[in-house]
Order: C-alpha cells, then sequence, then structure tokens
C-alpha cells in the first residue's frame, strides 16, 4: 500500500518548473483522476498556487505561499504547511482547504461552500462577503472580518478584532474568546440546541478536540439594517 | 502597489552580507513596483565626520566641478566618492551646514538625498534590479538597509518622486500606500516653514514627521501621532541610525510581513521577499498588526 501510494503521489518542485505549468496540470485533473496525491515544494511565498482546481485531488504545499492561494477552489483538498499571503481559499466552492500558520487579509472572501481551517491567525476581513463557506480559525482574527457575510459559519477559537460582522446578512459567527467590538447591525445572539449542534459539527470536521460547542459565543444579524425601514435612514 | 523591503541586523557578523541579502529582497518586489527603486543604507562612519549624499541628474559634469572646488578648500577636509548618478560627500560633522549651505548656491543642480553619520540614500528612475545595479548595492555593507520598488499613483515618475525620503539627519522613510489629505497638509507645514521638492504625498509624510520631531518628539511618538494625523493607505518603515521602524494605518489594506531570528529582523511587503533569507525556515513570521508602532534598536 505504501508502495502505491508513493506511485500515486507526484512532488512538483517550483523553483525546478514555473507556476502556469503546475496550474494546467492541476486543471486537466479529472473526478476518475488518477493522480490523486500531488506535493509542492519550494512555493517561497509565490502567488496564485493551485488556484481554480476541479478535482478531487489532495494537495500538500510545503511551505508560506503568497497572494490568492487555492482561490476557487472545488473539490480538492489543500493543505498549506506554512503561511499564507492575502486572499487565500478567495471565492471557495467546495473541499478543504487547511492553512498550518497565519493567513493575511481577506481569506476565503466570498466563498461559497467548503471547509477552510486556518490553524494559526487570520487577519483583517477575513470571510469577507461569505456566501456559504465554513471558516474555522483556531487563533485569532483581525478588523472587518465577516463584513457583510452572507451565510455560512465563522468559527474563531481565539479573538475577534474590531467592527465583526458589520452589516452583516445571515452568515452565523462563534467566538470563543473576546470580540473587541460588533460592527453596524451585528449583534450577539442566544446559543440554541441547532447551533451547538452545527458547531459541535464543524468543530469536528476541522479536527479540533480540545475546544467544547458550550465554550462560545453567537453573533449575527439584528436584520435591522439590510430589511430597508424609513426609521433606520439615519444609520445607512 | 509599491514594495517594500527591510533588514536590521542583529548579529554584526552579517553587516558584509548587508547590501547582497537587500539586493536579494529588493528583486523580488520588481512587479510590485517596476517604475523607480531606492534603497537607504546604515553603513560604517567616522567619529566626527558625516557624509552627504548627492545626487545629479548631470553627475559627471557636476561631482567634477565639485571636486575641483574641494581641491581648493585644503582647510575643509572632504572627500567626494561618486557612484554612477550619486556621490557621498564626507565631511567633519561640524562642516555640515555650511556645505550644504554653499551646494545650494553654488551647486543648484545637486541634490541632497541624505545627510548624516552612517545613511546613504541612492534613488532612482528604472527597474529596481537595473538600479541596484548601477549603485552596486550587492558590495555595500552596513547594519540595516530599507528599499522601495514604486508603482506611482499620484505624482511623476522621477528621482525626487523615489524611496526613500530623508527626515533629518540619519533618518529616512519609506511608504506604501496613499496619503488623502497631503495637500492639505502640505499647506500647513509650508506655512510653518517646511520646504517641499515634490507633489509626492510621501514628501508630506517624511516632512510631518521631521516637523514633529523638530517640535521635541521623539520618533517613536511622531509615528503615533501620524495615526491622527495622516489620512490615507500607508505602510511606513522608518529607518534610524540606531535602528528601524514599522507602523500600518488602522485599516491595513497594504499588504506587510516580518520575520524575526537571533540574526536579523526583516520587513517585506510579501513573504515572498524574506523567502531567500537565510533561516527564514526558523524565524518567527508574522503580520504587523494596525495601528502599531514597532521599533527596533540596537
Amino acid at each position: 500500500m505504501q508502495q502505491l501510494i508513493g506511485d500515486l503521489m507526484r512532488t512538483f518542485d517550483l523553483a525546478q518548473s514555473p507556476l502556469r505549468e503546475l496550474n494546467e496540470e492541476l486543471h486537466r485533473q479529472t473526478d476518475g483522476s488518477n493522480q490523486p496525491q500531488w506535493e509542492i515544494v519550494n512555493p517561497r511565498g509565490g502567488h496564485a498556487i493551485a488556484v481554480g482546481l476541479d478535482a478531487p485531488v489532495k494537495v500538500d504545499i510545503r511551505g508560506s505561499v503568497g497572494y490568492y492561494c487555492a482561490g476557487m477552489n472545488k473539490k480538492a483538498s489543500v493543505t498549506v504547511h506554512g503561511s499564507a499571503g492575502p486572499g487565500v481559499a478567495e471565492n471557495m466552492m467546495s473541499g478543504r482547504v487547511v492553512i498550518k500558520g497565519d493567513a493575511s487579509q481577506y481569506a476565503g472572501a466570498t466563498g461559497r461552500g467548503g471547509l477552510l481551517v486556518i490553524e494559526g491567525n487570520a487577519s483583517s476581513r477575513c470571510g469577507i462577503s461569505m456566501k456559504g463557506i465554513d471558516i474555522v480559525v483556531k487563533g485569532n482574527i483581525g478588523h472587518m472580518s465577516a463584513f457583510m457575510a452572507q451565510s455560512g459559519h465563522l468559527v474563531v477559537l481565539g479573538d475577534a478584532g474590531d467592527a465583526l460582522g458589520d452589516s452583516i446578512y445571515e452568515a452565523q459567527l462563534f467566538v470563543r474568546g473576546k470580540v473587541k467590538s460588533l460592527g453596524a447591525d451585528c449583534i450577539e445572539k442566544e446559543m440554541r440546541p441547532e447551533h451547538q449542534e452545527a458547531l459541535t459539527k464543524l468543530l469536528a470536521d476541522a479536527g479540533i478536540k480540545d475546544a467544547k460547542a458550550s465554550e462560545f459565543r453567537r453573533y449575527g444579524s439584528a436584520r435591522k439594517l439590510y430589511n430597508f425601514n424609513i426609521d433606520n435612514a439615519d444609520a445607512y | 502597489m509599491c514594495g517594500i523591503v527591510g533588514l536590521f541586523l542583529k548579529n554584526p557578523k552579517m553587516e558584509p552580507q548587508l547590501g547582497q541579502l537587500l539586493s536579494g529582497m529588493l528583486s523580488t518586489m520588481c512587479e510590485r513596483g517596476p517604475d523607480s527603486a531606492g534603497f537607504a543604507i546604515y553603513g560604517s562612519g567616522t567619529e566626527g565626520r558625516s557624509k552627504i549624499t548627492l545626487q545629479s541628474a548631470t553627475a559627471a559634469e557636476d561631482f567634477a566641478k565639485l571636486k575641483a572646488a574641494l581641491a581648493k578648500d585644503k582647510k575643509l577636509d572632504a572627500q567626494l566618492t561618486t557612484n554612477d548618478t550619486h556621490a557621498v560627500l564626507s565631511v567633519p560633522s561640524d562642516k555640515v551646514d555650511e556645505v550644504l549651505a554653499t551646494l545650494s548656491a553654488d551647486f543648484p543642480s545637486i541634490r541632497i538625498m541624505a545627510t548624516g553619520e552612517n545613511i546613504e540614500i541612492y534613488k532612482e528612475v528604472g527597474y529596481p534590479t537595473e538600479v541596484a545595479k548601477r549603485f552596486d548595492l550587492a558590495h555595500m555593507s552596513g547594519s540595516h538597509a530599507i528599499g522601495h520598488t514604486r508603482m506611482a499613483t499620484e505624482s511623476a515618475v522621477t528621482t525626487l518622486g523615489a524611496h526613500p525620503f530623508s527626515t533629518g539627519a540619519d533618518e529616512c522613510l519609506v511608504h506604501n500606500g496613499s496619503l488623502s489629505n497631503h495637500n492639505s497638509l502640505r499647506r500647513e507645514l509650508i506655512r510653518d516653514g517646511m520646504k517641499f521638492n515634490t507633489e509626492n504625498d510621501t514628501e508630506v509624510a517624511a516632512s510631518y514627521l521631521t516637523w514633529r520631531m523638530k517640535q521635541g518628539m521623539n520618533l517613536g511618538e511622531a509615528l503615533e501621532k501620524s495615526l491622527d494625523d495622516l489620512d490615507g493607505f500607508f505602510n511606513f518603515v522608518v529607518g534610524t541610525k540606531e535602528g528601524f521602524g514599522v507602523v500600518r494605518d488602522p485599516i491595513a489594506c497594504k499588504p506587510a510581513v516580518m520575520a524575526e531570528t537571533d540574526d536579523y529582523v526583516a520587513f517585506g511587503s510579501e513573504y515572498r521577499a524574506l523567502a531567500g533569507l537565510p533561516g527564514i525556515d526558523k524565524a518567527k513570521v508574522w503580520e504587523p498588526e494596525p495601528s502599531t508602532v514597532y521599533f527596533w534598536q540596537r
């Protein structure tokens, strides 16, 4: 079996071959691909590594990446064994992206599905305009996270920065630590059994064993801003 | 866009490699700023002497004329070392003001890039790797250095519009971002006696810091205050005789990453700028927080 996995694993060295070649090869993979495992070495902070994947392949990136890694991901499982630059997993559709280190600004922005796990901290604007993606951050998140978040879940084991969930729609936010401040129309909400259940499942999916759903607070929309009401005109 | 790189060596044994390391870092940031590039390098100084970095568009002619004038003035004890369009004039520290006045009166086409005991600033229009090559950055040594690659957004692509900007003796500033209140602030600073060479927003930030320090603030305090008075986007990296500092605006949309090991502290607009540094795999790497002044000094 080990031998078989060895054969199925393809290593791509970005110090030897250009990024475009890598992404083209990854795009050639299909659902029945016979090349399900990829290892990328020497990323050296390069941009747009493993973007636009559309097949159930497993990709391990050994090192830190720059802008837009794993953007638009569909079905693939991408793990960055390092930190990620701005816009990691932007507009992700499905699959799984794991960042072993920290993520820079707007991680998971506009994501429509799938699971993004950040094992370190995420900086500002994490999950901005998220539309169905689930994001789990083991560390802290920066300011303006989940700005205009429409659906999906953002789970934070550490603290959240200023203006969390500003102008939020129907995404659900769970924070275990402190929230520096809530944005416009974002309020703390009651944690009901269905939320406990959803959060427990998200934590399990993200492989987190040392946190219980009961330790988190839930935040979401007060629904006063996006349902236009003339009495709220001064809030606009 | 624009790219910033900075390297502050904690381990003096690495000083001979400073230029080579910074040159490598700068070369990764070319796409972020292909218009022009520059760097400030803090090299070894001589007790009681200062360096004035000069630049001229007609360097050969101007520097020959200057050399001849210096040869006549035996009392001054000045040395001129030319480097492409730039030259470093070494003079006794107590003569700096006098020399600057003479330069401005007799050599109007020579521009002053920097003054100080250690600092030298080199900047030109051109692709960053070419700019680094013309000044032979790779063979320079020193304790710390800051580099910048510029993609001009709000003022002309000129030598004087390139970064770093001098903010005072042995001090400099580089900037990634754009200030939105620089015109009104420039008017206020002019009213208070500050002088400007360009329409550039970063020159206003540099002048602002100098102005604050003239009022008695130290650089850290001036940077803190800049968070209240400057509007717009900015990542600033500043250099001083002993160290360097970093500050990001509260919105922090311009990218920044830092790394620290026992040997150095490094700044890059992106991780690519840090990827070639020795021991980076074991370094502490993090993104500096918004509205927070970071400072390292020896």
